[in-house]
């Protein structure tokens, strides 16, 4: 992984004190709460519920041993034991005391970490694929081009104080595992005839309360041309993008406004002008870079010796193949494989990890994968490099620990925000309809039986939960003061990104578990052999699914809602 | 009174006098508005609807420009060298159109004379206003000028190029 030069350091360790300062000033009573603002959010704090919440930056959710277990210590020592990984790879503590953000800072800088620009109107810890470097799919390596678009946008002077938030996420593989397409900017890392690496490039996707799939702005981007490109993007949304109203501040509601095609070509004119310029990357540095993300020493173990099928059959044990089946994946080396850690497990909080949790997944990374993680945007962790003989140790450590939950993929690996219990903004809670579905689908036969299916679940419209783009999406709402359920179907994330449909009026919480296991009865009895709900919902169309979630419904409250 | 300007890292006395225009001023309402003797700082669209007349003036050292952020700095391009001064406007400080503003005066335009930051800024806005090319910045009365100035040094390095540096990190590492 990246490791910071001594500059690297200092300009970290420089906003730590810049912070420290700013931190005392308003303490002190010489900056207004509207003027320390904008600042704090620059530094991932923000005034919530019962506390401030401090989201600390993983930058493309890749994490050594080391920083994940100073995460754990910093968790124990100023939160309540738990931290919640968020679907941008970020992780939240949502029991911080303000005048300890500092000294938690300076502690990130010690392992080269920090929360730069994890909100606040500015370009954002850019996101990508989980399994970036190992991916059998892989087209490049998207992690060198997230570092060296990470170092560009960092106090990125001109783009501080753009009209809304900027998220940037990028994809190397032929699958997006990354959601470019629900992204501010978004990119794929693609190869032309001559094997040259490019990208394509897609704005003004995002989710909120209008909620647009990314267009594309130009094919094939040599890469050389990555910063020029960006900065000519972000200036035309900086200069252009409304700023009259929060709700249509996004790089989306431009680029939806002007149509795409007008977008790219101011782009592609602004660009024109610093195309070649001093910020035109070179071949040394990107060399610097990627040499840092270069492969682990894998051991060398012949093509044929195992595979998960001759793994399960040796151990014969139900619960290891389910495991193996959902939260193994493939590899490009032969003997080895990747394993998520599941931090969905009933009774805890979708995302949530405790310091312990923390603790032994540093522990499992050290003894069995180069001692390297990743955050995914599922909200689990993986480790990348396990070898296929440690399969068995690994899940049998990562069971005690709570964190072998055989439900990747499966409607228990749920996306979910932290809602009104943390949130300030919510219009519902969503932790308890998280809690009240998972308590529903405990058992394992049957969600194995249901099969892939994301369910996505937001507090209110800002979805944080991505529920636009869960198959099954759940979306909390203020009804006369009181929280609400509507629910959308037919949403996808990668490459086929859609945004799913309002199924009709909205339910009540406890009716919630009872509407999910209708619709999912009606895909069971209509699917075709080996068809995921969502191709199910996408070859019926809604009005199955709608009818079976009404059904029974006479609901007295909801009548009397409309 | 304090000294509230900050011009090449120095505190120093400002000479200039403000001239307003209503905020929904029409092209008609700024040829009409008088344009008092000595060093003025006139809203671009004033120096838009009085260009022929204001030129002699402007040669001899006494116009300077105000934009506003929503004022698209191309339409003043032809004419920049004849300022002594370009004030960006800064109505509140999360607005960061100016800041473009700023890279494009210099980059583009090429222009070298004073870029003065006004408005709503302050000591934590100052080292990204620097770097996109201002060198004069007006801090609001109240606010302590002195202590603003030593945020210039906050951060020891940059990673992009722009205006004060114009060369990315990664132009200037050592091995
Ligand atoms: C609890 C504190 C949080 C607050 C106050 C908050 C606030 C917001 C707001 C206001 C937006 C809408 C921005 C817009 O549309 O312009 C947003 C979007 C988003 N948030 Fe959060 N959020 C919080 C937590 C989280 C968490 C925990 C996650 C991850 C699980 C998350 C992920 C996202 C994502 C992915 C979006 C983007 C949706 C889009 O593209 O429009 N946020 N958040
Ligand atoms: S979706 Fe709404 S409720 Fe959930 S975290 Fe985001 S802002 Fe809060």
């Amino acid at each position: 992984m990246y490791h910071y030069d001594a500059t690297d350091k200092a300009i970290v360790q420089a906003r730590v004190r810049q912070f420290r300062g700013q931190t005392e000033r308003f303490l002190a009573g010489q900056l207004s709460e509207d003027d320390f603002r904008p600042l704090r959010l620059q530094n991932g704090l923000y005034i919530q519920r019962h506390a401030p919440m401090l989201r600390m930056a993983i930058p493309y959710g890749l994490l050594s041993s080391t920083q994940l277990r100073t995460l754990a210590d910093i968790t124990g020592r100023y939160d309540r034991g738990t931290g919640h990984f968020t679907t941008r790879q970020n992780l939240q503590l949502n029991w911080i005391e303000l005048s300890k953000v500092p000294d938690i800072l300076e502690q990130l800088a010690s392992v080269e970490m920090h929360a730069i620009q994890t909100s606040g109107n500015c370009i954002r810890n850019i996101t990508t694929d989980q399994f970036a470097g190992i991916a059998e799919d892989e087209i490049a390596d998207p992690r060198p081009w997230a570092e060296v678009l990470r170092q560009w946008s960092t106090f990125h002077p001109e783009f501080a104080y753009l009209p809304r938030k900027f998220k940037v996420a990028i994809s190397g593989s032929l699958d997006d595992r990354a959601a470019i397409r629900v992204h501010d900017l978004g990119l794929q890392l693609v190869k032309n005839d001559a094997g040259e690496i490019g990208f394509t490039v897609y704005a003004g996707g995002g989710l909120g309360r209008t909620p647009l799939i990314g267009q594309k702005m130009i094919d094939f981007l040599p890469w050389q041309h990555l910063l020029t490109y960006s900065e000519a993007l972000v200036r035309v949304y900086n200069r252009y993008g409304r700023r009259d109203n929060p709700y249509k501040a996004r790089i989306k509601i431009l680029v939806k406004a002007i149509g795409s095609e007008e977008f790219a070509r101011q782009v592609e004119e602004e660009w024109l002008h610093i195309k070649d310029g001093p910020n035109t990357l070179t071949a040394e540095e990107v060399a610097r870079v990627a040499n840092q993300f270069a492969s682990p020493a894998y051991a060398a173990y012949p093509a044929s010796t195992s595979t998960l099928a001759s793994i399960a059959t040796q151990h014969n044990d139900k619960a290891f193949s389910r495991w193996l089946e959902r939260n193994v994946h493939a590899h490009k080396m032969p003997g080895y494989a990747a394993v998520t850690l599941s931090l969905k497990t009933p009774g805890a909080a979708p995302g949530d990890a405790t310091v312990a949790q923390m603790e032994a997944a540093a522990a499992l990374a050290d003894e069995f994968s180069f001692g390297e993680l990743r955050v995914t945007h599922e909200q689990n962790l993986v480790l990348v490099d396990v070898p296929h003989k440690d399969l068995h140790a690994v899940w049998q450590r990562a069971k005690a620990s709570g964190l072998a939950s055989a439900n990747i993929g499966l409607l228990a690996d749920m996306i979910v925000c932290p809602g009104g219990d943390f949130c300030s903004l919510a219009n519902a809670k969503s932790l308890p309809i998280a809690a009240a579905i998972h308590e529903r689908f405990a058992d394992m036969d049957y969600l194995f039986d249901i099969g892939d299916l994301e369910l996505n679940i937001s507090g209110c419209m800002n979805s944080c939960g991505h529920h636009h783009l869960g198959a099954i999406g759940i979306l909390g709402v203020d009804k006369h003061g009181e929280e609400w359920y509507q629910i959308t179907l037919g949403g996808a994330q990668g490459n086929a990104a859609r945004i799913g449909e309002v199924i009709g009026r909205s339910f009540a919480a406890a009716e919630i578990p009872d509407v999910i296991e209708r619709m999912i009865e009606t895909y069971l009895a209509q699917r075709h052999a080996d068809e995921a709900f969502k191709d199910t919902v996408a070859r019926l169309g809604l009005p199955p699914f709608r009818e079976a979630a009404y059904r029974n419904n006479e609901s007295a409250g909801e009548a009397a809602h409309g | 009174m304090a000294k509230q300007l900050i011009k090449n890292d120095q505190l120093i006395d400002d000479n200039w006098q403000v001239i307003a225009l209503a905020d929904e001023a029409t092209l008609e309402d700024a040829a009409a508005l008088p344009i008092p003797a000595g060093p003025a700082i006139i809203p671009a669209l004033v120096w838009l609807a009085q260009r022929d007349a204001l030129r002699s003036r402007a040669d001899a050292g006494d116009i300077a420009v105000s934009l506003a952020p929503t004022f698209r700095v191309e339409d003043i391009a032809q004419d920049v060298q004849r300022f002594a001064m370009i004030a960006v406007e800064f109505p509140k400080f999360i607005d960061g159109r100016g800041y473009s503003t700023a890279r494009l005066l210099r980059e583009r335009y090429a222009y070298r004379g004073e870029l003065r930051a006004v408005g709503n800024i302050g000591r934590d806005q100052l080292f990204y206003l620097k770097r996109v090319g201002f060198d004069a910045f007006l801090i609001p009365p109240g606010q302590d000028a002195a202590a603003a100035l030593q945020s210039l040094n906050d951060f020891p390095e940059v990673y992009q190029g722009a205006v004060d540096q114009p060369l990315p990190l990664f132009r200037r590492r050592t091995a």
